[in-house]
């Protein structure tokens, strides 16, 4: 396949891509580890110094901090949690013979290609307002006090938001990987003596396993760096209640201006990403061998 | 006009040395077979002619002029691929079309070959068709189509009927044989199918581990296996090769004899044995036979029906003239 | 599952199905409506599903008085922008990984994808700064820029997927043909992988119009495209429930209807190859 002229045309063929991506990685990445070694605040221009490792000291000193960070991994792991459970649960659904399984797709797919700000809007203002929102509605109907879900439950609220919006995501890929599983095997299996739950326990579950590893990986990178539903919804609060590492550094660098403050929390937030991508690297590479 | 040589011609993989430095001529208007098992490299040294792999080191000399350099488009040679590799977004027409309108052939040129083409292959009647739309057997005829206007110095054919099933196959077989009689250009074909190479070839190339065993006629390799690999590799079922104390009286390591020199009765002969399998086929008997004493079990071919079955106790003489001897490495004796 | 079930289980099966795929659905259905109701009757209570009086007040409202229609351009032209710049950058490279491999190849695909999984977070700070000193803020083009830039790991990846779908030997054969490798890309390659080119489009015009990170940081007024648009109606002035619903119905439409068209392609760009 590959002979010497070939080889030369793929080089230059392949470079914009890479040094495109070299470049956007490494000179962003490096000023913001810069940043975060300087005293720097974009309200004081010109008194940029060096301090070393302070930023980091005041921002782990921070409350703030651990709050984000705790916050962080509740957003994720709720997140998570709803949605692989829930997919999976869909998936099985949605495998069955049922009528009109098309129109059935599209409706519970639909959540995912709504942007992220209209749907935090919706949710906030049409559903979860206290006053004139649906569950407000509800409440009243059944003689219930209507709760205000973003002011006493903020981070729980942002969470349902973001999990209606992946739910359609984890229960895509489980429905690929499980009609992917071979129905001999199936079959096999209840000629067997296994009944329905022990297949689903013993053959249906170990099969999803991978899959369902994917969904938690990819899903995970993705939720670190969930944002825009707390801008438009809590703005973080009350307090620091719903912020999370991603809210705090874009609250640090472009609401208080505190570029090294701000930068030294991306030093983190990168870190925290890269332990999960080294995860899904090694399945991603596992998989191109194949 | 097709006189392809292959000077101490080596490939190299990474560390893997698959074809070791060979040399090779291949005259104007041969037919010539590579083959040998899989992974001997006999694919590979037709993508070295083609000029899809780079040699390690080495010459190729297409009509003595060094070739060696050259992208395959500039090599004029035409090549058909196992998978026939047509192109599916385009018609019979436009895939025949294509090297012509490659090498920018006027367009009234381009459809007097495409014409004859179809004519010579029975394609006129699909020419709008998308290979999509064909049987294996017509995308097979389009592929050699294609390869036949660009009026190559040489065809290149690289496992074209494996594709194919076996009554199928067998036609193609003759297609292209008469094709090359019509054409009188050359052509290498590879395939692992020894029958194909006998049938086929004016030269055969034995290969193993990307080592030339023999190069010779069809029946040059049947009389005259060089060694054992070769003697088991030619001829369907395989040679009996037989070593020990048998070959001893022969003075050779090894002696073969194949299985349609064995004479067969059921009351005397050299050596004695017992039935296993019986295959009564009518046109042919085989019998594989146990308990010789020589160390093997024997096949043997009997023309028409012969009455003996699994469990007979049958004697066996393999014919003087057809015996042939081997040394301790494997090579044949004269 | 494809033996013959019992037609009371099918029925089972299918109205939980409607049910619960009914409930996913359901506010967006409920947005849609209430776009078509007047603002009181959308604070009404009870809350009324069907039977009130439709209106497209609400439609021509958004449409004149806000400029809608600028950041619904703006995020055609900067999905759309991003979009086809990451092709004409990403289909050499997939090419040469796809059908030129050498011993790199797999680490360097890898790297790209690794790329994405940077968090904004970490480089946001430098990119705002860098933009603000190149006046890229609040620009077109800057966010074309950062778009293409954080999907190209897609745009490559799922391209090198549907290539290495593509047989060698075709492209072996052209090159036997006598085409060169301008011709092979022409005549043989971009037709073959048209399906896969689009597929590509689909799934990262979808992504594009829907970024929430960049799209709300480095826009103000004039670039901002639908995401930042409608982000700007967080903070309520009165009633205007119903105006929302008809901004967001118009802001999510297209994409809807893409995202129907385009959930294989969904499953191939975002989970890497890891599930068939």
């Amino acid at each position: 396949m590959a002979t010497q002229h070939s080889r030369s045309a793929a080089r230059i063929m392949i470079s914009p891509a890479v040094g495109l991506l070299l470049i956007w990685m490494i000179v962003p990445l490096v000023l913001t580890v810069y940043f975060s070694l300087l005293r720097y605040n974009l309200l004081m221009p010109g008194t940029e110094r060096f301090v070393g490792f302070l930023n980091y000291k005041l921002f782990f000193n921070n409350p703030a901090f651990f709050t984000a960070l705790i916050n962080t991994l509740l957003l994720v792991g709720g997140v998570l949690i709803v949605t692989v459970v829930g997919g999976i649960l869909l998936a099985i659904l949605l495998d069955q013979p049922i009528w009109g399984q098309g129109i059935v797709r599209i409706l519970v797919i639909a959540p995912f290609f709504v942007m992220p700000t209209v749907s935090a809007l919706v949710w906030k203002n049409m559903f979860m307002n206290p006053v004139s929102g649906l569950f407000a509605e509800f409440s009243k109907a059944v003689g219930l006090q209507p709760f205000d879900f973003l002011t006493h439950a903020p981070l729980a609220s942002i969470i349902g938001i973001v999990a209606w919006q992946w739910l359609p995501f984890a229960t895509l890929i489980l429905l690929t990987a499980i009609q992917s599983l071979d129905s001999e095997q199936m079959e096999a299996a209840e000629m067997d003596g296994a009944s329905p739950l022990s297949r689903f326990w013993y053959i249906t579950l170990p099969h999803l396993s991978r899959a369902v590893t994917v969904v938690i990986l990819i899903q995970t990178i993705f939720l670190l760096s969930v944002f825009a539903e707390i801008l438009v919804t809590t703005n973080g609060g009350p307090g620091v209640a719903s912020t999370n590492l991603t809210y705090l550094v874009y609250a640090r660098s472009l609401l208080n201006f505190d570029v090294g403050g701000g930068s030294a929390g991306g030093v983190v937030a990168i870190i925290l990403a890269n332990i999960v991508a080294v995860f899904l690297m090694r399945m991603i590479g596992k998989n191109l061998d194949a | 006009m097709g006189r392809i040589t292959l000077d101490k011609v080596t490939k190299q993989f990474g560390d893997v040395q698959v074809i070791p430095p060979l040399d090779l001529t291949i005259n104007d208007g041969e037919f010539v077979v590579f083959v040998g098992p899989s992974g001997c490299g006999k694919s590979t040294l037709l993508r070295l002619i083609a000029g899809l792999e780079d040699v390690t080191a080495g010459e190729i000399r297409i009509d003595g002029k060094p070739a060696t350099d050259l992208p395959p488009a500039k090599r004029g040679l035409a090549m058909v691929f196992q998978s026939y590799a047509l192109y599916p977004h385009m018609s019979v027409r436009k895939n025949i079309a294509f090297p012509m309108k490659m090498a920018g052939m006027p367009e009234d040129e381009q459809k007097r070959r495409i014409d004859n083409a179809a004519r010579a292959l029975n394609l006129t009647d699909y020419l709008d068709r998308r290979p999509g739309q064909l049987s294996g057997g017509q995308r097979q005829r389009v592929a050699i189509g294609r390869a036949i206007v660009r009026e190559p110095a040489a065809f290149l054919f690289d496992e074209p009927l494996s594709n194919l099933d076996a009554a199928l196959r067998v036609g193609m077989r003759m297609e292209i044989s008469e094709l090359h009689k019509k054409l009188d250009t050359t052509m290498i074909y590879v395939t692992h199918d020894q029958v194909e190479a006998m049938t086929m070839a004016d030269k055969i190339v034995v290969l193993r581990a990307g080592n030339i065993e023999q190069v010779g006629s069809p029946l040059e390799l049947y009389k005259a296996p060089r060694n054992t690999f070769v003697a088991g590799f030619i001829g369907s079922p395989k040679m009996n090769l037989i070593e020990g104390a048998e070959a001893g009286k022969h003075d050779a390591t090894t002696i073969g004899i194949r299985p349609e020199h064995i004479d067969v009765s059921p009351t005397d002969g050299a050596w004695k044995g017992r039935i296993g399998v019986a295959e009564h086929l009518g046109s042919d008997t085989f019998f594989h036979v146990h308990d010789t004493g020589l160390g093997e079990t024997l096949t043997i071919r009997a023309g028409g029906e012969v009455g003996l079955h699994h469990g007979d106790t049958v004697y066996l003489t393999p014919q003087a003239d057809k015996i042939h001897r081997f040394d301790a490495q494997g090579l044949r004796i004269a | 599952m494809a033996r013959a079930v019992s037609t009371r289980r099918k029925a089972g099966y299918t109205i939980a199905a409607w049910i619960i795929g009914f409930a996913i659905f359901f506010p967006i259905l409920w947005t849609i409506i209430t776009s078509f109701k007047t603002e009181a009757e959308a604070i009404s209570s009870p809350p009324s599903f069907l039977f009130f009086n439709w209106t497209t007040e609400n439609y021509s409202t958004v449409l004149e008085r806000s400029n809608y229609f600028r950041h619904f351009w703006n995020s055609v032209v900067i999905s759309l922008g991003s979009t086809v710049l990451g092709l004409i950058i990403a289909i050499p490279a997939a090419w040469s990984m796809a059908f030129v491999p050498s011993k790199h190849t797999k680490n360097v695909l890898m790297w790209m994808l690794s790329t994405k999984m940077l968090p904004p977070v970490g480089v946001l700070i430098p990119i705002y700064l860098i933009f603000r000193d190149f006046g890229l803020l609040d620009s077109r083009i800057g966010l074309v820029i950062v778009l293409t830039l954080i999907n190209l790991p897609i745009i490559v990846w799922m391209l090198y997927t549907y290539f290495k779908e593509i047989p060698g030997e075709i492209l072996e054969a052209s090159r036997m043909d006598g085409a060169t490798l301008r011709d092979e890309i022409i005549y043989v390659l971009t037709p073959m992988a048209v399906p896969g080119i689009a597929s590509t489009l689909l799934l990262n015009v979808i992504l594009a119009w829907n970024e929430a990170f960049w799209t709300l940081n480095l826009t103000a007024a004039k670039a901002a495209p639908l995401t930042a648009f409608i982000a700007s109606y967080s903070s309520p002035e009165g009633l205007f429930y119903a105006k929302l619903s008809a901004a967001s119905t118009m802001a999510i439409a297209p994409i809807l209807i893409l995202g129907w068209f385009s959930q294989k392609q969904l499953v191939r760009g975002l989970t890497f190859g890891a599930v068939k």
